[in-house]
């Protein structure tokens, strides 16, 4: 089913659970979202203090991830829903957990942010931690935006974006170690810089997870662990 | 007269219930155009226990049924899901004729157990019925004992040859029902005395004692509260090792535990026939997925 329809419940209180924990991971989804791209900034423009506001912002995630999971718990007891209802109530309940380990690797690029601003400014490294961190920044919007509007196709390019992210994030490293041969006196900014580097890598992952997701809920077909390919066929099947 | 006739006239079941829903769906203005012209899914297996094709049921003019095409797979348990008034009760009552028993009702189409048609002029209609036994929606013991009611049906068809074995078959079909240990000290009470479940696994043990090889079940676990209901679905799950099953049921969440396949109809049409897992997880058609989430259809 392209359109959920999720008003159209001959329960109207089943109408509204649902629409709420849709538009709660949107929210939450939107909180994530600052937090990935505060913590790059951060990062980048050597802002301690907007690290420290990622930092602070990862307790409200985690409270918004327990009251959705608790929405989720409800409505399987009360509703025992079924079909793309089922469905629904399942992906949501997935993607708050990437959603909420997204929160945590922001809060890991605000923590190497704040070592990073306290040992002065060093160029390298950045224009990768940039590029990767636009890309996944991107995905995870994407992602969203598919989750909004239950895209499939859009949910599907999320899946292209991640290969290319791994593909960055491996020259990437490469990158890293040549400068780290170079100067070794580097090496533990530029540690900092790897670590940075994985935490978007990951943050990837979790938006692919995420449209996978997405698939799932709409066409209720199974992407995960397979090619990019694959994944195009399965869900435009 | 079969045992299952005498059973169904004990209590007058529901076959006045079934026609007077089909009315009640007449008035309804409600358009046909989304519904398949063939169920969509998987209506047709190899080498199946019972085959129906073109099936119509009519209720003197009005058309309870319409084409349907279905087959029913040996040792499965196949859920018919619906809302009222949609037939899946008529359909289930084609399968041992127990239509026959209503004025006004014409089956068309033809439907086969083991290859061999049903209407067949030489086939015993009652030798039919107990080899496609059922069990209604409301327990009905017959007034005898709880003996007498498991061995009335062996009796009848002549499938013990004494006491001893009719003691057997008693016992056998009650253990297969799961009544035994809480009956077998007081065999001779009445069944009618016994709690609303145990009245219901004493039918089933009365529709085994004759070696059925179908089960039909119209809404077995309707008028039973959760646990009685819990211990008929063990039942159906353990009997379809020896039996093929068609259940009729009202609640979807039984119908996604004790189904193998699952068949939904709609306004006298079959939409959609799949595997139990698929229908409640991604089901095909837009009708099917509208009445198991509750929306309007």
């Amino acid at each position: 089913m392209d359109n959920m329809n999720l008003d159209q419940h001959i329960s109207q209180r089943f109408n509204q659970d649902l629409e709420e924990i849709r538009s709660d991971l949107l929210e939450m989804g939107g909180i994530v979202e600052n937090q990935v791209v505060d913590a790059i900034a951060a990062l980048m423009d050597a802002d301690s203090e907007k690290a420290s506001k990622v930092l602070k912002t990862e307790d409200k995630v985690d409270i918004k991830e327990k009251s959705i999971d608790e929405e989720c718990t409800q409505i399987l007891a009360r509703r025992q829903p079924a079909a793309s209802d089922l469905r629904l109530v399942l992906a949501v309940s997935k993607t708050i957990l990437d959603l909420e380990r997204i929160g945590d690797e922001a809060a890991k690029i605000a923590r190497y942010a704040i070592e990073l601003s306290e040992e002065g400014e060093s160029p390298r490294g950045y224009i990768e931690i940039r590029h990767i961190g636009n890309c996944v920044h991107k995905m995870l919007h994407d992602a969203l935006d598919a989750f909004a509007r239950f895209d499939v196709e859009q949910a599907i390019k999320v899946v292209k974006q991640d290969k290319s992210v791994d593909q960055d994030y491996a020259t990437a490293i490469r990158e890293m170690i040549t400068y780290m041969f170079e100067d070794p006196h580097s090496i533990t900014r530029m540690m900092n810089i790897i670590w940075a580097l994985r935490a978007l890598e990951r943050i990837g992952d979790h938006g692919r997870n995420i449209a996978e997701q997405v698939i799932y809920l709409v066409k209720g077909k199974d992407v995960r662990h397979i090619s990019y390919k694959e994944v195009k066929e399965k869900a435009r099947s | 007269m079969s045992l299952t006739d005498t059973a169904d006239a004990s209590t007058g079941l529901a076959f006045g219930d079934e026609p007077s829903t089909v009315q009640e769906n007449s008035s309804m203005d409600v358009s046909t155009s989304d519904i398949p012209e063939t169920a969509v899914g998987q209506p047709l297996v190899s080498d199946p226990k019972m085959t129906m094709r073109n099936v119509d049921v009519f209720y003197g003019e009005k058309q309870a049924i319409f084409k349907v095409n279905l087959d029913i797979a040996r040792n499965e348990v196949i859920a018919m899901i619906g809302p009222s008034g949609c037939g899946k009760s008529t359909f289930l009552r084609c399968l041992n004729r127990m239509n026959d028993t209503i004025v006004d009702c014409r089956v068309g189409g033809q439907i086969e157990l083991d290859e061999n048609s049903i209407f067949d002029a030489k086939l015993d209609v009652v030798s039919l019925r107990a080899r496609v036994g059922m069990v209604f929606q409301k327990p009905n013991p017959f007034p005898k004992s709880i003996y007498e009611n498991v061995a009335y049906g062996p009796k009848i068809h002549g499938l013990a040859s004494g006491r001893t074995e009719l003691d057997e078959i008693v016992e056998t079909s009650l253990q297969k029902a799961g009544l035994w240990d809480e009956v077998k000290d007081r065999l001779q009470e009445p069944g009618t005395g016994l709690s609303g479940g145990q009245q219901q696994r004493l039918c089933i043990a009365r529709a085994i004692a004759v070696s059925p090889e179908v089960i039909l079940m119209d809404e077995p676990c309707s008028a039973l509260d959760p646990i009685a209901t819990a211990k008929i679905e063990e039942l159906i799950a353990e009997l379809s090792e020896n039996f093929t099953i068609a259940i009729v049921t009202h609640s979807m969440q039984q119908a996604a535990r004790v189904s193998d396949r699952t068949a939904y109809f709609h306004l006298g049409y079959l939409v959609e026939v799949n595997d139990t897992e698929t229908v409640f997880t991604n089901p095909s058609h837009r009708l099917t997925e509208a009445y198991i989430t509750g929306r309007f259809g």
